[in-house]
């Protein structure tokens, strides 16, 4: 298994608070990684800092090895790095199919001349945007097709708003997929659902996946690997069973009811 | 040609660097190298008019006198205290409900208006020529509550009902009210320039103070400006209703659960920008003597341009850019672009106030001072 | 509650009805504000010279006429509105009667009183010298030409009267508001547009209708009035079936997914006909007219794409359209100052397009990165940067200064002559052109690009998180812009025969945004219809429009409509489904969770669907 993503002494700060320090983390090729933490301990900047939408103060982040520090999100994104959104934000006035058309922008190239003169390149183009979105939404099953490709993403339920997302990220054709608390605010049928699915992305689809999680039993039940951070350091890493029984990690979430803190991560967004 | 844009950006080199960015990189360098030559240029036709640099640039230097240039500075300053005046009004606003008052340029036009009617009444009665300095405060006064009557109503009928609407649906809207109230003082006042009444010789002679040639009512300008400023600092940072005001500037929601009525405090900040923008109407007429229905579109625009100078939401950044700003705007046109060779300069001296905005965008989009804002308005 | 028994159908119940309030059962705080709000507006509507300048329109051959009508419309007005009340789904209304009379008659007779103080301080003050308006002329007709007494105790009356009437209506059915509706509406469009009316039915021979319809000195007969009125409502009465089957029908349609194009199709092919038979019959000033919306047509269907696709407010897009106009007139006219090649209209054009994109390209780039709300301001100093850039002295070798270009040939076809004297030939350009601009705009919407534009509009940063090149993409929505801006400044140099930096105002610019929005940002119907009325029926900027009488007080009435559109239905006259969820999304949220539309399978939907306004709204 070959190094997919790299991250060297990455660090940041908000005006005097770090909100990540030092930070040492890689992912391998093929594989599913958990990040957890108490709140505000750093993981959604984490995500932020790779996918390009925060610039790090010190450190470096590659991907297939070259370094993508400074690169524009967009430039990220076609790089073959997808990511979620903790506080779900789909395009809400557009319709399903079109929020996950609209993700393969940067996998595609017709212009304003292909669309002004309906060149047969243009249309081909637009068929195989549209069999791929369906697929992508198809796998999600029956709840994101059929009528509810034409209705606006404002009229679904939190979960299929969370399906979605991870739908439009999926369709933007990433090597690399970054789940920003997947199942939060879904009941634990639908978490145990989606369990399976991450798992089945990368089975299926073969993206590697970095997913932030506060229910332990998806991460026990998904990732091969789990790090720990807390105060923008990370505190253990290493297979489920290891983090979980760590004491520094139980330390960390001390008083704090795991279920409880999945609500908000008011602090690190 | 879009595709070899798009192109170049996917590929590493430049680390993420468009040619947008580059672009822009080379209109930076453009707007100061330009900026430098000129001024070199006029340093050259200072020292000597016949000089090879100055004739190069342009060979029709002619340079300024140390009095004309002490005229131009102190003309600039008057007219830039007076745009830090408005600024702080797009200020104050922006910070609290984030976004542009644009019809802010229409209040400070209403109150030079009602300026314009209170002194020509009280010259028909005799009373301006008589006993000025009361007259004077009788005019400001009454265009303080013309203006802050306006603000205070704009903001009950326009803005309240759209709090919380997309950012960009208010300033429309706001750009609506500015139409209409220009419009409606066209149609209820005609649309020729009304005159200020002749001011008394005493206020209008110049006065020599530290070698400085300065009339009589520009010192007038610079002293009201300075009180209403020292004033607003005090109301802001020394009043329960100004603490409130920033509590509400910082986060409007934690404000109202620490017992803030947060509406009271918009109103109020709408009320004090409105009085701000009427004391400079005043000055404006002290200044030009003259007010038309549209004499608020540029002097709005130009201290919306000083505020972001100052960074908004910041007071004294406001003020400092309405100083600026106005110094800028009188000096820049005869000591930049009439060295570089453009002749007529006086007409493009709103071109100037426009490209320093874009310049100031362009290099520190927090302006000078930095900007005072509640996260979630900095988006 | 009735069970919904499929997703998309949800039966309301019954709304439960209380009896009526009694009549003095008023809450007097709103009504005494309605009063005072009706007051000042009438007050408002006299000083600003609307009665007095509007007087020479008549709408009613010798007993009512615009200038009336500006003032009589308030208390109408207001009295339905203090009347109106708002029912929420499932809650129990008032029956409507004597209670909503009363308080209607109450404002409209407090707003009548404001006229009658009015006269009773013209009588006693003089404020000429501020107000333009405070004269004999104004106090005559506020007077009726009779003593003041009558004139106080008259307004009053009409007020009370209007203000009870507007009330009323609510006591009518649905199907008889709609009657009246039709009525009024019927007999001011036929007044309304006379002069257009006269010159059609000259066209197309038909002069008896006119002479029967208007009297000599312009307005409607009295008996012609009555027939409009009584025909109106024959049409109306039994025509009212057969339109809602139609719209079943189209909405059925709309279903099935193919019906509702093909509709739309047949309904474009058929408008474009008419467009291209009509101008043939009808005069010199309908053509004239026609082409000045075509001008404003092309203008605000680029700005749509900016504003309304896009989500850029562009405020200086005045400046596209200088360019367009310069670019044209350098190239054609002998007397261009500094170079003049003398190009036909044609290979002009071409140029144009390239000058336009470039300059789309430039003002574009500095500003591009920028938050909403300051590129608004930026884009509105490059508009005034520009129309000072080509006023100046420094310049004018080039651009001629304040005297503009002149002399600027009219667009030769070979086989088609397009020229300013000839405006239908105008007409016929610039509707070849807006077809263009419309496939154009019609096309991208539905393209890659399109939903890139939209995806910005929603939410910008998400939108470069999944991959979109945002500068990129909003350049070219500037561009395309600037493109299309341009096609109107070739024609309009080629029409008018000259170009001078006036004409290139900022206000140009918010007339144009005044039509996008007002007509419905980000759809195409919507751009024409707010073309077609504000351009059409007020005019442009400097294009007089059918009620050239109100030339005057357009700018007003613009400033007034933008306020207007945006505080009641920012999605415009002829709305996008699409913008309007938008602007309305907390109502459409709470409205599918009233419609059970949102998911049942789902039993996390409910508690967390509050998070929903902010998911979309853009930062």
């Amino acid at each position: 298994m070959s190094r997919l993503l790299e991250i060297e002494d990455l660090s940041v700060t908000f005006g005097g608070l770090h909100a990540l320090n030092n930070l040492n983390f890689h992912v391998d090729e093929g594989e599913i990684v958990s990040v957890i933490g108490p709140n505000g301990a750093g993981k959604t900047t984490f995500f932020n800092l790779i996918s390009g939408m925060v610039n790090p103060s010190a450190g470096d982040i590659r991907f297939k090895g070259d370094s993508i520090v400074g690169f524009d999100p967009n430039q990220v994104t076609a790089l073959g790095i997808a990511r979620t959104f903790q506080n779900v934000r789909l395009f809400a006035n557009m319709t399903i199919l079109e929020n996950v058309m609209v993700s393969q922008h940067c996998r595609t190239k017709q212009g304003l001349f292909g669309a002004l003169f309906q060149t047969p390149g243009f249309k081909k183009e637009e068929v195989e945007i549209r069999e791929h979105a369906e697929k992508v939404l198809g796998f999600f099953g029956s709840r994101l097709v059929g009528y509810r490709l034409e209705q606006p993403a404002s009229v679904l339920s939190y979960a299929n708003r969370r399906r979605l997302e991870i739908a439009r990220a999926m369709a933007t054709k990433p090597e690399l997929i970054l789940l920003d608390e997947p199942v939060a605010g879904m009941n634990p049928k639908e978490s145990a659902e989606l369990t399976g699915l991450i798992g089945r992305l990368r089975s299926e689809w073969g993206f590697t996946v970095v997913m932030i999680e506060h229910d332990m039993n998806v991460v026990r039940d998904v990732s091969d690997r789990v790090v720990c951070l807390d105060h923008g350091e990370p505190i253990a890493a290493g297979s489920f069973e290891e983090v979980s029984t760590n004491p520094e990690v139980v330390e960390a979430y001390l008083g704090r009811p795991i279920e409880k803190s999945r609500e908000t991560d008011g602090a690190a967004t | 040609m879009w595709e070899i844009l798009t192109a170049a950006t996917r590929s590493k080199t430049g680390k993420g660097k468009t040619n947008v960015d580059r672009f822009l990189t080379l209109l930076r360098v453009l707007l100061i190298g330009l900026l430098v030559i000129g001024f070199l240029a006029f340093i050259a036709q200072q020292i000597n008019p016949q000089n090879a640099f100055a004739q190069r640039v342009n060979p029709d230097a002619t340079g300024l006198t140390a009095a004309q240039f002490k005229g131009l500075l102190v003309t600039g300053l008057s007219q830039g205290a007076m745009y830090g005046l408005i600024a702080l009004g797009y200020s104050m606003v922006y910070g609290v409900l984030g976004f542009i008052n644009f019809a802010h340029g229409e209040v400070f036009m209403l109150g030079a208006f009602s300026g314009f009617i209170t002194s020509s009444k009280l010259f028909e009665a005799g009373a301006w020529e008589a006993n000025f300095i009361l007259s004077l405060l009788l005019v400001v006064l009454i265009s303080i509550i013309v203006s802050t009557g306006a603000a205070v109503i704009m903001e009950r009928v326009a803005y309240r009902p759209l709090r919380g609407s997309p950012r960009l649906i208010p300033l429309i809207t706001s750009i609506g009210v500015s139409f209409f109230i220009q419009n409606a003082v066209i149609l209820l006042f005609g649309p020729g320039a009304k005159g200020y009444p002749r001011l008394p010789e005493w206020l209008t002679e110049k006065r020599s103070i530290l070698t400085f040639e300065i009339e009589g009512t520009k010192i007038l300008v610079l002293i009201v400006a300075a009180v209403s400023m020292a004033s607003l600092w005090w109301f802001v940072e020394r009043t329960k209703t100004g603490k409130a005001m920033r509590a509400v500037a910082e986060d409007k929601e934690i404000a109202s659960l620490m017992g803030i009525n947060v509406n009271r405090t918009i109103v109020t900040t709408f009320a004090v920008g409105g009085a701000m923008a009427g004391v400079a109407g005043i000055l404006w007429g002290i200044l030009f003597r003259s007010v038309i229905a549209t004499s608020g579109f540029l002097p709005g625009i130009k201290a919306f341009t000083a505020a972001v100078i100052g960074g908004i939401g910041n007071l004294g950044g406001a003020m400092a850019g309405g100083i600026s700003l106005g110094t800028a705007e009188s000096l820049l046109p005869l000591m930049i672009l009439e060295p570089l060779g453009v002749n007529g300069v006086s007409q493009l001296r709103d071109a100037i106030a426009f490209l320093l905005l874009i310049l100031v965008l362009l290099i520190k989009p927090t302006g000078l001072f930095g900007e005072k804002l509640s996260g979630d308005d900095r988006a | 509650m009735t069970a919904a028994t499929q997703p998309n159908e949800y039966v309301a119940d019954e709304p439960t009805i209380l009896p009526g309030k009694a009549p003095l059962d008023q809450d007097w705080a709103d009504v005494a504000k309605w009063g005072a709000i009706g007051a000042s507006t009438m007050i408002f509507v006299v000083l600003s010279g609307m009665l007095t300048g509007l007087d020479s329109r008549l709408v009613i051959e010798r007993v009512f006429s615009l200038g009336y009508l500006a003032v009589v419309w308030v208390p109408l007005t207001l009295g339905f509105l203090v009347a109106r009340e708002e029912v929420l789904e499932g809650m129990a209304s008032h029956a409507k009667g004597a209670n909503e009379v009363v308080s209607g008659g109450i404002v409209g007779a407090l707003s009548g009183a404001g006229l009658s103080l009015l006269i009773l301080l013209m009588d006693s003050f003089d404020l000429r010298d501020p107000l333009v308006n405070w004269s004999d002329k104004t106090l005559g007709l506020l007077q009726f030409s009779e003593d003041s007494f009558f004139g106080i105790v008259m307004w009053a009356v009409i007020g009370l009267l209007l203000g009870a009437i507007g009330a009323g209506l609510h006591l009518l059915t649905p199907d008889m508001r709609r009657l009246v509706k039709i009525m009024v509406v019927t007999v001011l469009f036929v007044s309304v547009f006379e002069t257009f009316l006269t010159d059609l039915f000259k066209g197309f021979g038909l002069v008896f209708i006119t002479d029967f319809l208007y009297a000599a000195r312009g307005g409607l007969t009295i008996i012609s009035t009555i027939v409009l009125a009584i025909v109106a409502g024959l049409v109306a009465f039994f025509g009212k079936g057969r339109v809602k089957q139609a719209q079943t029908r189209i909405n059925a349609g709309a279903v099935e997914g193919g019906g509702r194009t093909k509709a739309n199709i047949a309904m474009f092919v058929i408008g474009g006909l008419l467009l291209v038979i009509l101008p043939i019959f009808t005069g010199k000033i309908t053509n004239e007219l026609l082409a000045n919306v075509g001008i404003f047509l092309l203008l605000a269907l680029g700005l749509n794409i900016v504003v309304g696709l896009a989500g850029i407010l562009d405020l200086g897009y005045v400046a596209f359209f200088a360019a367009g106009s310069y670019t044209t007139a350098i190239l054609t006219s002998p007397n261009s100052p500094g170079w003049s090649p003398e190009l036909p209209w044609w290979v002009a054009l071409i140029v144009t397009i390239g000058v336009a994109a470039l300059a789309g390209l430039l003002i574009g780039a500095p500003v591009i990165r920028m938050r909403g709300d300051y590129l608004a301001i930026v884009t509105l100093g490059f508009g005034e940067i520009i129309r000072l850039l080509f006023l100046s002295d420094w310049l004018s070798p080039w651009f001629g200064g304040a005297q503009g270009i002149t002399n600027i040939p009219p667009a030769d076809f070979g086989f088609f002559e397009v020229k300013g004297t000839d405006p239908r030939s105008v007409f016929y350009l610039v509707l070849a052109l807006s077809a263009i601009a419309i496939y154009v705009s019609w096309r991208l919407e539905r393209s890659r690009m399109g939903r890139a534009w939209m995806a910005i509009r929603e939410d910008e940063s998400v939108a470069e998180a999944m991959g979109i090149n945002t500068v990129n993409v909003k350049l070219m929505a500037f561009v395309v812009g600037a493109v299309l801006a341009s096609f109107a400044g070739a024609v309009f140099s080629a029409k008018v025969g000259s170009v001078f930096p006036s004409s290139f105002l900022i206000l140009v610019s918010i007339i144009i945004l005044v039509v996008v929005i007002v007509g419905g940002m980000g759809n195409i119907p919507g751009v024409i219809v707010g073309a077609v009325v504000l351009i059409g029926v007020l005019g442009g900027p400097k294009q007089p429009g059918l009620l050239q009488e109100f030339s005057e007080y357009k700018l007003l009435i613009y400033g007034a409509l933008l306020i207007f559109m945006m505080l009641t239905k920012p999605e415009g006259l002829v709305p996008n489904a699409r913008r309007t969820r938008e602007l309305h999304q907390d109502e459409f949220l709470q409205d599918a969770w009233l419609r059970k539309q949102v998911d049942e399978d789902e039993e996390a939907s409910e508690a967390e669907l509050g998070d929903g306004p902010t998911a979309g709204a853009p930062a």
